[in-house]
């Protein structure tokens, strides 16, 4: 589905990420965890298609698409979902409102007919409750007033309307309590079926109790340095970062 | 990327005018120019009283005293006011029966600006008092309305049918003297729309004046007036075009509104006239003045206007405050882009006890243009516990415009409560990338966002307008993301 190839990228002329490899087939979980500055967020902003830095080299391969040719709105109409660390808030514009534009804009793009209200409210009454998110969100302004752990459980809910092919999470459980994160990892895992794919990107292994990864993937200074299965996560929260970091100083210097 | 949003913005906000059209009909004109002359000869030709005349001949002198006012953050061009025509009257053709007879051509022009002159074809309670150029076109639903004892009818035939009732409140809201435009408006002003609701009436329909400069270098001087008895209630709309052209045509006009006892009146406008091409050439100046007085106690004059027309817009809907425990309110929603100037806002004077007063602004400015707010909040002496909340938000898209803010406060009396709220945003990347990531493109992210920041407003509106104006946001802003 996904084949990143030795991606580079630069920002104000610091290289960020220093040839990235990675592959994601359907069906899979991948979790990429590493410190912060390592270029996680980076990675997932890139894959979003944000304009911001330069892409020194490398290519990225979506569905058999050049990704990087492909406009933001676009590679989100062709099924790629990026649940923000940081959500942004939109005053005075509704959820409904906004999710219903979301929603018709992917139907138009597949050559579907608009929802009718009563359809679109039907379907976001039944994708609250697969997401187990409060009605009373969906009534106010796009993240505005909302709680850390409330935009987070309305990125999973957005997610749950989009029904993305590949779903990049970016630390969406930093700054929850365990029981915002259960929900988050329950729409996850809910929302998970052999055809599409999710990139997990977070710092701490505890959501990775609830989303059991397919890979794991640790990312250091711009490099994956350690690729493994579930099991590395675990490894890595005993010995913390610094093993990585002592790991990383071996190839480089030793 | 700067350069992308630029563009995206560009298109954006380089929406096409859709009322640029001109009616090619016969008209009646008089020969450009302004003398004392041309004052007489409007008011013969609309068949006055003396006391008419004479008022307008006060004004014709009081206007010659004055100069241009220079204090709004405008830049007006010098207007040569011997280059215009000050009356321009579509010509009754020969064979109607009736005066009630439009021509076909007229009606054509009114249809294709989305307002049916014929009762039958309109949807909704909505009387129009429709006004081309220089006289008024049609009034409907007069014989409907007169059942309840409310007057509405053009401002010349209120001058000949209900002489009494003109002569007893025109002039008594805005003076003649009051300022530059007012006394010109009040020497030639040609028609416009008479209003008038008897005591304890609650008008079952909203009346709208539809105003539509057709002729070219012609100018339009309006007036409205409205009355408001004890206990009565009115809802107001007033719409405005202009076809597109490269010379500046002006518009002066007043209005006045007077609020009795427990009465309350809203007059909401959406004004479209001609902003301009793109690089600043052609466009309305509209320089309007536009105030209500609530006179008795516990009456209300709400102001809601969405401003997205004209290339320079000088206009300050107010109230004065005079009765006991009377409010008023400002919510206005100014779009400016490419060259357009606006300086808009409101003056609340708070002259009776207890008296009220909200002012909520929403500047959008985009492309070149420059958008300012002005607004003044005055608590005289007497005015116990008057209070005012002020907001003014400025909202900036793309880097080569400005929003400005100027809000006088000016309190005599310690009892009083005034509250300025204020900020200037910028429609945020990181928003528009937001909505990207949903499959929103950046236009309509364009839309949503400026709709959402002018929902405060816009929902003020009565419905069948606020529509009409969500749309007309969007397509006054196609071009200009940022």
């Amino acid at each position: 589905m996904l084949q990143i190839e030795n991606l580079k990228v630069e920002i104000e002329g610091r290289e960020i990420l220093k040839g990235i490899t990675l592959s994601v087939k359907k069906g899979e979980i991948h979790a990429i965890m590493g410190p912060n500055g390592s270029g996680k967020s980076t990675l997932a902003s890139v894959l979003a298609g944000k304009n911001f830095g330069e892409i020194t080299g490398g290519k990225i391969t979506y569905m058999g698409r050049n990704l990087l040719e492909m406009e933001a709105e676009d590679r989100a109409k062709e099924g790629i979902f990026l649940g923000f660390q940081y959500p942004i808030e939109i005053p005075g514009v509704s959820m409904v409102n906004f999710m219903k534009t979301a929603v018709n804009e992917h139907r138009k793009y597949r050559g579907e007919e608009p929802l009718s209200s009563s359809d679109f409210l039907k379907l976001m009454r039944e994708k609250k409750e697969l997401v187990k998110i409060e009605s009373g969100l969906t009534n106010r302004s796009v993240n505005e007033g909302f709680s850390g752990g409330e935009k987070k459980r309305n990125e999973i809910f957005q997610m749950a309307m989009l029904e993305p092919k590949l779903a990049i999470l970016d630390e969406t459980d930093s700054g929850l309590d365990i029981d915002a994160l259960k929900i988050v990892a329950n729409g996850v895992n809910e929302l998970k079926t052999p055809e599409n794919a999710a990139i997990v990107i977070t710092h701490y292994q505890r959501l990775l109790d609830y989303i059991i990864p397919d890979v794991v993937h640790v990312l250091y200074d711009g490099r994956i340095v350690k690729t493994g299965g579930k099991d590395l996560a675990v490894e890595l929260e005993k010995l913390g970062y610094d093993w990585i970091k002592k790991g990383d100083d071996t190839v480089k210097y030793g | 990327m700067e350069k992308e949003q630029d563009k995206i913005l560009n298109e954006v906000t380089s929406g096409d005018y859709k009322y640029g059209f001109y009616t090619d009909i016969d008209m009646e004109t008089i020969p450009k120019g302004l003398n004392e002359d041309v004052v007489r000869l409007i008011s013969a030709k609309k068949q006055e009283p003396e006391w008419m005349l004479e008022f307008r001949l006060k004004a014709y002198k009081a206007w010659q005293g004055k100069k241009m006012p220079q204090w709004a953050h405008l830049k007006i061009p010098e207007i040569n006011y011997q280059d215009i025509i000050y009356y321009a009257a579509p010509k009754q053709k020969a064979g109607l029966s009736s005066l009630d007879e439009i021509d076909p051509e007229l009606l054509e022009t009114f249809n294709k600006l989305g307002i049916p002159l014929e009762e039958q074809k309109r949807l909704t309670g909505v009387a129009v008092d429709a006004v081309m150029d220089s006289i008024s076109v049609k009034t409907t639903f007069k014989e409907t309305l007169a059942e309840l004892g409310i007057i509405f009818c053009s401002f010349s035939e209120a001058v000949r049918e209900h002489p009494d009732l003109v002569k007893k409140y025109m002039g008594t809201v805005v003076p003649y003297t009051d300022n530059y435009f007012a006394a010109l408006n009040s020497a030639v002003f040609s028609d416009g729309s008479f209003c008038y609701i008897p005591k304890g009436v609650r008008c079952p329909m909203e009346l709208s004046t539809y105003f539509r400069i057709n002729a070219a270098n012609t100018g339009q001087f309006e007036r409205t007036l409205i009355v408001a008895e004890d206990d009565s209630y009115l809802s107001y709309l007033e719409g405005c075009t202009a076809p597109m052209r490269d010379e500046n045509q002006l518009h002066a006009a007043i209005v006045e509104i007077v609020a009795e006892r427990n009465a309350e009146v809203k007059y909401s406008t959406v004004q479209n006239w001609y902003p301009g091409d793109k690089n600043g050439k052609g466009g309305i100046y509209n320089f309007v003045t536009k105030r209500g007085i609530c006179k008795g106690e516990n009456s209300k004059i709400s102001w809601t206007q969405v401003e997205t027309g004209s290339a320079i817009t000088w206009k300050y809907p107010s109230c004065i405050l005079k009765g006991h425990n009377s409010s008023g309110e400002f919510y206005s929603v100014a779009v400016t882009n490419n060259h357009q100037q606006a300086d808009t806002g409101t003056k609340m004077i708070h002259m009776g006890k207890n008296t009220r007063s909200i002012i909520v602004s929403k500047g959008i400015s985009a492309g070149k243009s420059q958008n300012s707010y002005r607004g003044l909040v005055k608590v005289l002496k007497n005015a116990s516990n008057a209070r005012n909340f002020s907001q003014c938000d400025s909202l900036l898209l793309g880097d080569k415009c400005g929003a400005h803010t100027f809000p006088y406060v000016e309190v005599d009396n310690q009892t009083g409560i005034v509250e300025h709220e204020a900020t200037t945003s910028k429609i945020g990347e990181d928003q528009i990338f937001y909505c990207n990531q949903r499959g929103i493109s950046t236009e309509d992210a364009i839309g949503l966002i400026v709709n959402g920041y002018a929902k405060e407003v816009l929902n003020k509106l009565p419905m069948e307008f606020a529509v009409e104006a969500q749309k007309l946001l969007q397509i006054s802003l196609e071009g200009s993301v940022g």
